[in-house]
């Protein structure tokens, strides 16, 4: 497998020249299967420069796994060029709205309305094919297999688990650690700590031993009280999931749109000294744009 | 006249929840800062929006390995702005009349399945049931009967001559029911629980309340317990004027009367009150 990194940017792109070396763009990751399958994960506005690449391997035929449908995901798709050209087959893949009841067809073909954009989903020249998945639905890409699992977000949210010829990686999309919304006091205190123990007994089930784990460390531990709720993790905790999950390697991703190329490099600084007499670390890097991972 | 129960489900879609929820969580979703435990609590509340966020987590969509009945594990599970939006949809249809065409009065309605929820919670603490067990008992309480909702929201004309039928006869409203629309609230309940794939230990409470044969759940007879302690403290009012008596095949379950029961069961009258501050009736 083959991974590539085109948008580590979360919330809204950030171009500038405090971010040359990490990038501006939002979330967009590439894996390449052992067998020459291409699978997309999330469009953000890093898709833009993946579609740049792809029109010199015409027809394109690829997979599109979306994480969730927030802004930052899928801002990229409407200038996904290999949609507008015939002969391109693109599937895309993704959870469904359960507060409309909508399919990820009807949520991603909103952004192409009249009012949001020129060119309508149904005025695509690609053949294009939609799944809504249900959560832990395997996806067979090639000889890849592509199976998801829901995350805490602000909205529904997969992380996605990719295994090929016996390597695997897996991209959490947007997450939060579960944290209990009861004081120690309250009646639904225990029952609520269980409850979460039991889901991240599920996740970490689910993602043990994975070769690359790609994970939404937005904030600091500094930074997260301000922002508790708002559904992304910290560095810290992407560690902690590494270690408990027992993940070869962590690729930290969805950076703060301000933090620039200086600040992720003084955090990294950082974690090093922070965890270097911590035993049972997994190998961690800051994600940028460009970086490529081969399994 | 006979209901299809593919209408029913269809019917109950497009139910709008108790007036005192919509209300809340209409001035929830207007506060970013709202506080989660509140949101879950005012669900807890309303057997409609209960019924539609465990209709959800419960589809075929997620993959759980076990059902889930309680709030909190819808939470957890989906989080919570997706709970509170899908709480927020429901509310956005509308509230249900304080009181129906067919006469039916909700808030006491409401009371009645409330108060028996917190006796069945009751039974629980008492008989040293495990706190994530002890909540089916209370939401079969709360959904117990939540076919007679059905039938006074949706069919009001037809639901107040099996009030009158049950009056005039001095027969169970059940009876009345089964004799008009040719399917009762229990089935109701049920059909409604099956579909949507809730635990079978809840189908079993909702279906079997009213019934005495064949095995029955321990969380059935204590429904059906909370459910006539419930009426003989007269607290809310379920539509049905008969009180029955408590049957043996009940009482030997808990190896006393209802009189026994209820002082056992410590003081019951402020467990329901804890409940109805909350609803403000």
């Amino acid at each position: 497998m083959k991974i590539k990194f085109w948008g580590v940017r979360g919330s809204i792109p950030s171009p500038g020249p405090k971010t040359i070396r990490y990038g501006g763009n939002t979330t967009c990751i590439t894996v390449e299967t052992d067998d020459g399958r291409l699978i997309i994960l999330d469009g953000g506005t890093g898709i833009y420069s993946l579609a740049q690449t792809l029109l010199k391997r015409l027809p394109v035929n690829c997979s599109v796994f979306i994480s969730h449908t927030h802004w930052d995901h899928i801002q990229g798709l409407p200038f996904f060029i290999p949609f507008f050209i015939p002969k391109n087959k693109i599937h895309i893949y993704g959870a469904f709205d359960p507060v409309y009841e909508r399919s990820i067809k009807d949520v991603l073909g909103r952004q192409m309305e009249y009012c949001y954009f020129p060119v309508r989903e149904s005025e695509l020249k690609a053949d294009i094919e939609y799944t809504t998945l249900r959560e832990r639905q395997t996806v067979e890409i090639g000889s890849a297999k592509v199976t998801n699992i829901l995350m805490n977000h602000p909205v529904l949210n997969f992380g996605y688990k990719i295994e090929c010829n016996g390597k695997s990686l897996f991209f959490t999309g947007d997450n939060e650690p579960l944290y209990n919304i009861y004081d120690p006091h309250h009646d639904y205190y225990e029952e609520y700590e269980s409850l979460i123990a039991d889901k991240n007994t599920i996740l970490l089930n689910f993602i043990r031993g994975v070769d690359v784990l790609i994970a939404d460390s937005a904030y600091t531990t500094h930074e997260y009280p301000a922002k508790k709720g708002w559904g992304h993790g910290t560095f810290d905790s992407c560690i902690e999931m590494a270690k408990k999950a027992e993940a070869k390697s962590l690729y930290f991703t969805h950076h703060e749109p301000l933090r620039s190329d200086d600040d992720l490099d003084a955090v990294y600084r950082q974690l090093q000294e922070q965890y270097s007499a911590v035993s049972g670390m997994p190998q961690y890097a800051v994600a940028y744009e460009g970086l490529e991972i081969e399994l | 006249m006979g209901i299809k129960r593919q209408e029913i489900a269809d019917m109950v879609e497009k139910m709008p929840a108790f007036p005192h929820s919509v209300h809340r969580v209409l001035d929830l979703a207007s506060d970013i800062n709202s506080d989660p435990k509140e949101l879950v609590e005012i669900i807890e509340h309303d057997p409609v929006m209960i019924l539609k966020i465990l209709k959800l987590v419960n589809s075929a969509y997620f993959g759980l390995s076990q059902k889930i009945t309680s709030v909190n594990h819808a939470v957890v599970y989906i989080g919570l702005n997706t709970v509170k939006n899908l709480a927020l949809s429901t509310a956005a249809i509308g509230a249900l009349p304080k009181r129906t065409e067919a006469g039916f009065d909700m808030d006491a309605f409401l009371l009645h399945s409330l108060s028996t929820a917190s006796i069945a919670k009751l039974f629980t603490k008492k008989m040293n049931i495990q706190s994530k067990e002890s909540f089916d008992y209370f939401l079969s309480g709360l959904l117990h009967d939540f076919g007679k909702v059905v039938f006074a929201h949706f069919m009001p004309v037809e639901f107040q001559k099996a009030l009158l039928i049950a009056k005039e006869k001095e027969i169970s409203l059940f009876e009345a029911e089964s004799e008009i629309f040719s399917i009762n609230h229990t089935e109701v309940g049920s059909l409604l629980a099956e579909r949507w794939q809730l635990p079978s230990n809840l189908i079993e409470a909702l279906r079997s309340h009213h019934c005495l044969e064949g095995d029955r759940l321990l969380v059935t007879d204590v429904v059906s317990a909370a459910n006539r302690i419930s009426k003989e403290l007269r607290i809310g009012h379920s539509g049905n004027n008969l009180v029955e008596k408590l049957p043996e095949e009940i009482t030997g379950r808990f190896g006393t009367d209802i009189d026994g029961i209820v002082g056992a069961l410590g003081n019951v009258k402020a467990e329901i009150d804890k409940a109805m501050i909350f609803i403000n009736l």
